[in-house]
């Protein structure tokens, strides 16, 4: 119909500068506190401690950093799996069984709302070598010696799947519960098995979310330090624990500039690939 | 009918599994901090406040905790009132002028931790701030906005834009129908924005590691310059304090929930 | 009748960046009219209510509620009823709460609002909802509730937005009914805006007819109906067939077109010269099908059935002209043969008086 309330929202001239006057101190202290030095930062990566691209040929070259850009990868492709396959049952389960929704939702929404540190804590004192589940395996004599679980890549798997699973099971969710529940049974109807309906009817819907998920996670595992700085051994150093170590220890500002801006551009073109792939794939 | 009761089993199976796998950790830490012993064996052999009585005759876990209920505190207030009066401003008109505001304001979500971090680091630096608590509540609040701005954002964009014209033929003036029609129907979000922000700052490692220093710091930095190396009993009690603090959040945030079908989980992205 | 207008526009209009929402409109209404604009979506009935409104900002002309120039005014002090299409009540505020709102802003004593919200809610046959919250409502009794909000504080001037918009056909003609009692009872003057032409001729005292941003018409239902001033009236108020001609004489009340079928005579709608460029308008309730060929004051062309409708009450015929135009003719059971079919050919034939000659643009 006709624009109704186009220009009633403040109802006067004077309501485009008050919605103006509302935004402002925020976006001034966002762009303060924040982009301004953000961009501060990555501009030290060309100017630090000389002007060039020194700093990039040393990230992109040297093999202590190609390395652990590897190791960055591999923990976040890893993880993104592993989330993925086991969040997608629980997404569905919380979606189609109502009566389990509430208690799934709680379950899934404690560890979202809680620390990362306490968490990964909670992994130390399980996965130590003296930890409770080698001492379980020792007392019960299964084992002979304890099993190595943490500072290795294991534990840091562990630990990261438990930190992200929530971030793939809540978009999975909300997408698994937009679909028309007469859809699986009209799959049912045409004859369809279980197993083939829902990989070609709930899974091919599912996509977007399951992207939105996943992308998340990789994205969020890209920029993680606090599990694998405490889970993993020495191969597991990542991306973001070196730039807290150039920064805090090395005091190599340049270095740790350049590879915040290959974090920040390797996250942004995913975000928005991704964006572009949920959009594309969502029908109109 | 067979298989799709076996598929059905296996996926309650996964869900019980992923559940305690979720769950258990965090519960067997907090069962761990009431052990008599000092060894971290389960089920612990006794029951007895000792870790909690040894955190608070320890100045430095004390003065930590006071710290991060402060600087979570200030940070809520801060980052609602900030966003709460930006989403507002946001609502209703779709400029594109707008729009890039509000990009900007939820930019934070999108770049990683981080590298927000290390910038905010290198300004409040150069300002000489580190170690101060408003060096601390700064860089949260800017981290909690976003989550402000959305979660405000939702909850306007819920209510019916004939509302406030409605009023207006009414005879209510714009502040009041916004004190009597908008405020009352976006409580939901602010206060669920207000909720995300707390916890957001209370459970923050990552910018507070740069800013903090002995003297200044966060209980999440006291226990992360706790953990490495031999795992003490005393750590299970300020870990299980932490998990409480945000046991408390998330309840207050699903009472909101409950009350008005708002309260839904903001992410990054 | 004798006292000045509660409203008069004066080239009113309203500019989206380059689009034209509303031209320019004038009205006068009268105390206790009901006046209905009515018109197709996007022809800015509803913009020109917002604008009486004070809740979109003219762009051009004059505005006088009870004498008074409402340019300045912002929209709460302006003291009009508003209801608006989706109800628009407070969902976190009681029925009686909502109604008491409008009172409550003129700081309205406690003792004489909750006479006046207890009166108005009785008024609209809600007297035992007050303590209910809108969302437990039926959609007919939100509607009351939104006219009981827009009455109790006794506005000169009520102004509807497609009110029944949302309702189901049953229900939207027992409240077309309740609203004109109230009209009636209260003496309010009320203007009304609907895109339905059986709701505003059920309703009206007089109906505007909107189109592209104007009013092309003004006037009383049966004047609308029977004396359209323009082809689009003619169309959208009521259904009427079309034939094109070109004047060839013109007088006071008689006019005659030639068209591809011959001679055609009717009354004018407005003043046409000879050489003008017409169209004949003739509503299908008037148009008969005659085997002799009636002369002196009627019409005759000669026209194959395309379609016949049994409707119970009547039959509904299209027939084609040689031309491909279309005559809609409708017949009271008990004269239509009950052997027409599609592909006869008949002479169809209307009184020159009861068909209108309108201008073609």
């Amino acid at each position: 119909m006709e624009p109704v309330a186009a220009d009633l929202t403040g109802a006067g001239p004077t309501s485009r500068a008050s919605h103006l006057l509302l935004v402002l101190p925020a976006t001034l202290f966002v762009l303060v506190v924040f982009a301004l030095p953000v961009a501060w930062l990555l501009s030290r990566s060309v100017s630090d401690p000389a002007w060039g691209l020194d700093n990039f040929r040393t990230v992109l070259r040297e093999p202590v950093y190609l390395g652990l850009m590897r190791n960055t990868v591999q923990i976040s492709v890893a993880t993104t799996v592993l989330c993925v396959l086991l969040g997608y049952p629980v997404a569905h389960v919380m979606a189609t069984c109502p009566r389990l929704t509430r208690l799934l939702t709680f379950v899934v929404l404690v560890p979202f709302w809680s620390s990362v540190l306490v968490r990964t804590f909670a992994w130390m004192v399980l996965l130590q070598n003296n930890g409770l589940i080698n001492r379980a395996l020792l007392g019960s004599g299964l084992v002979r010696q304890p099993i190595e679980m943490i500072f290795n890549r294991t534990g840091v798997l562990i630990g990261m799947v438990q930190v992200l699973l929530p971030f793939v099971i809540f978009p999975l969710y909300g997408s698994i519960r937009a679909i028309d529940p007469a859809l699986m049974p009209a799959a049912a109807c045409m004859g369809a098995t279980p197993a083939r309906a829902f990989l070609r009817v709930q899974l091919p819907l599912t996509i977007p979310g399951l992207t939105t998920g996943a992308t998340l996670v990789f994205v969020l595992s890209l920029g993680y330090f606090v599990t694998p700085a405490l889970l993993g051994g020495r191969r597991d150093v990542v991306i973001a624990r070196m730039i807290q170590m150039e920064i805090g220890q090395f005091g190599d500002w340049g270095v740790a500039a350049a590879l915040s801006l290959v974090l920040l551009v390797a996250t942004l073109s995913l975000l928005g690939f991704s964006r572009l792939l949920v959009r594309r794939g969502r029908p109109t | 009918m067979n298989a799709g009761r076996l598929w059905r089993w296996l996926a309650y199976t996964v869900c019980g599994l992923v559940a305690i796998y979720l769950i258990a950790p965090m519960l067997i830490v907090v069962i761990i901090s009431f052990s008599s012993s000092a060894l971290l064996t389960f089920p612990p052999p006794g029951f007895s406040w000792r870790w909690y009585q040894n955190l608070v005759t320890t100045p430095a876990w004390r003065e930590s905790f006071t710290v991060s209920l402060e600087v979570m505190t200030l940070t809520a207030l801060l980052a609602t009132t900030l966003g709460t009066m930006a989403a507002v401003g946001l609502a209703g008109r779709r400029t594109r002028w707008l729009a890039g505001l509000r990009t900007l304001l939820m930019a934070p979500l999108v770049v990683p931790q981080i590298v927000s971090a290390a910038g905010i680091f290198l300004l409040l630096d150069a300002c000489g701030w580190v170690g101060t608590i408003r060096a601390l509540v700064t860089a949260h609040t800017v981290l909690a906005i976003p989550y402000v701005v959305a979660t405000v954002g939702a909850a306007l964009e819920t209510t019916d834009p004939g509302l406030v014209p409605a009023a207006l033929t009414l005879g209510a003036t714009p502040s009041v129908a916004f004190r009597r029609i908008t405020l009352p129907l976006i409580r939901p979000g602010i206060l669920s924005g207000l909720l995300f922000a707390a916890v957001l700052s209370f459970d923050e490692l990552i910018v507070s590691l740069f800013l903090s220093t002995p003297r200044t710091r966060t209980v999440t930095v006291q226990m992360w310059s706790n953990v490495f190396g031999d795992i003490d009993p005393a750590i299970t009690a300020i870990a299980s304090l932490i998990l409480l603090v945000s046991m408390l959040l998330l309840g207050a945030y699903s009472l909101i929930g409950r009350r008005r079908g708002a309260g839904s989980v903001v992410m990054p992205l | 009748m004798t006292d000045a207008p509660v409203l008069t526009l004066r080239g009113i209009g309203k500019d989206y960046g380059r689009t034209v929402a509303v031209d320019a409109v004038d009205l006068e209404l009268r105390r206790g009219e009901f006046v209905s604009f009515l018109g197709p979506s996007g022809s800015g009935k509803t913009t020109t209510l917002m604008m009486i409104a004070g809740l979109q900002t003219p762009s051009r002309g004059e505005m006088l509620l009870q004498g008074r120039d409402l340019g300045p005014v912002p929209p709460y002090r302006r003291n009009i009823g508003v209801v608006f299409q989706n109800y628009a009540l407070f969902p976190h505020l009681s029925v009686a709460a909502n109604v008491a709102f409008p009172l409550q802003m003129r700081r309205v004593g406690r003792t004489e609002m909750a006479r006046r919200v207890g009166e108005t809610l009785a008024l609209v046959g809600l007297p035992d909802h007050g303590a209910r919250l809108p969302a437990q409502l039926s959609g007919g009794q939100q509607q009351r509730v939104a006219l009981a909000r827009a009455l109790v504080y006794q506005p000169p001037l009520l102004l509807m937005d497609e009110p029944l918009g949302a309702l189901d056909k049953k229900l939207r003609e027992q409240l077309q009914l309740e609203i004109s009692r109230l009209h009636r009872e209260l003496g309010i003057t009320v203007l009304y805006v609907t895109h339905d032409q059986e709701e505003a001729l059920v309703m009206s005292d007089r109906i505007a007819v909107f189109n592209d941003g104007r009013i092309e018409q003004i006037g009383r239902p049966q004047e609308l109906y029977e004396h359209p001033a323009s082809r689009f009236v003619a169309g959208f108020v009521g259904e009427s067939s079309f034939i094109v001609g070109r004047v060839t004489s013109a007088a006071a009340n008689r006019v005659a077109i030639e068209t591809a079928h011959g001679m055609l005579c009717g009354h004018p709608a407005t003043s046409l010269a000879p050489g003008d460029a017409a169209v004949l308008a003739v509503r299908p309730e008037r148009v008969g099908i005659s085997e002799e060929a009636a002369g002196g004051d009627r019409n005759v062309v000669h026209a194959r059935l395309v379609e016949v409708i049994y409707l119970g009450q009547s039959r509904k015929f299209m027939a084609a002209l040689p031309n491909g135009e279309i005559i809609t003719g409708l017949l009271p059971i008990a004269l239509a043969a009950d052997d027409l079919a599609p592909g006869q050919t008949v002479d169809l034939t209307w009184r020159a008086s009861e068909c209108t000659i309108l201008p073609d643009h």
